[in-house]
């Protein structure tokens, strides 16, 4: 495997999985309006995973983008573990997809200026998107914050809750070190002040607290996840296993 | 979010320089979430360029009972259409 695909295929993932458990809100959003919201970020995100499983695909000339989504195991897939946490309640969701917005946000900011023009041009178009997810999700996290006492609480232990899935994303091994020389990767670790400083910003306007960094949990990029991302592949994964190569 | 939202119009302009046109209404909370959810609804087919939207309750409608009054003297004033006038000769669009 060379450190382009690797590198490809973890992006992809992370968008991947976000999307299915976005879709997982198609019908039970709490208004049809935020049902519709929902459900639109989430085809955005397989929007997004599919233009990078198709470049991955074409650097790894065996397997297609289907085959990578859909034929891999839970230690194949590299995703962060912040992006399989479970849905939850709305305010969960939405602060599980704030933390990951800004994330994304400033991610596709950086690779937008790679040299490999595709990844380049994968996140000039990613990065309209997400501009708009997190809005979405800055603006929910606010008004939920400054709601109601009850809102209120939801999402502070919402986000003491996710936050040890936070420090993952500013993490840099190898295989990104050795790209990020070659002009190709993203500096994940400077992404980190700018990342707290729109945090911080948005948590003060919800009158949220931030949580202290304790432990941080680790090892999505190696393929290593929380239990919940096993549900999530038996689920997305049923009908490409049980009928390969099925079409409709 | 039920008990506090109400409900607001929304008007789409399609390209820029066309009017406003009515696209239907969603339910929000506050104006931000209003704009929002109307850009969900209303702009998935690639429909707009520019989102309006405002408080179902600031719209003054006329009532169906008063369309004899305000709509039926018109009937007969032919003279209020410029069909009168010679067009100059070439001119488009008028």
């Amino acid at each position: 495997m060379s450190s382009l695909f690797t590198y490809t295929l973890r992006i992809a993932d992370s968008s991947l999985i976000l999307g299915q458990r976005m879709s997982e809100w198609c019908s039970n959003g709490p208004t049809l309006e935020e049902d519709i919201a929902m459900s639109n970020i989430s085809l955005d995100m397989f929007g997004q995973a599919n233009g990078f499983y198709q470049y991955a695909a074409q650097l790894d000339g065996t397997k297609s983008a289907d085959e990578l989504a859909f034929r891999r195991n839970e230690r194949e897939f590299f995703n962060h573990q912040l992006v399989e946490q479970e849905n939850r309640d709305f305010g969960t969701t939405m602060v599980r997809n704030f933390l990951h917005d800004v994330f994304n946000f400033l991610f596709y900011t950086e690779l937008s200026k790679s040299k490999d023009e595709t990844l380049s041009a994968l996140a000039s178009k990613s990065l309209k998107e997400v501009k708009y997810h997190l809005r979405h999700s800055s603006n929910w996290l606010v008004r939920l914050g400054d709601g109601t006492g009850e809102s209120n609480t939801k999402v502070q232990d919402a986000l003491k809750e996710l936050w040890m899935y936070t420090g993952e994303l500013f993490e840099m091994d190898n295989l990104d070190t050795e790209l990020l020389n070659n002009g190709i990767a993203v500096d994940n670790s400077a992404l980190k002040s700018e990342w707290d400083s729109i945090v911080n910003k948005t948590l003060v306007k919800a009158k949220l607290t931030r949580p202290e960094d304790a432990y941080m949990a680790t090892g999505g990029k190696k393929g290593l996840h929380t239990e919940y991302l096993g549900f999530i592949l038996s689920e997305m994964q049923f009908l490409q296993r049980a009928y390969p190569d099925a079409k409709w | 979010m039920e008990e506090n939202a109400t409900v607001w119009e929304v008007f789409i302009q399609s390209k820029n320089g066309l009017a406003h046109k009515h696209a239907g209404n969603v339910h929000a909370s506050d104006k931000v979430m209003a704009l929002e959810n109307a850009r969900e609804l209303y702009t998935r087919r690639n429909e707009g360029s520019c989102i309006w939207v405002i408080k179902s309750e600031y719209i003054v409608s006329s009532e169906t009972e008063d369309s004899e009054a305000f709509f039926d003297p018109s009937n007969d004033k032919m003279y209020r259409h410029p069909t009168f006038y010679t067009m100059p000769e070439g001119s488009k669009h008028i």
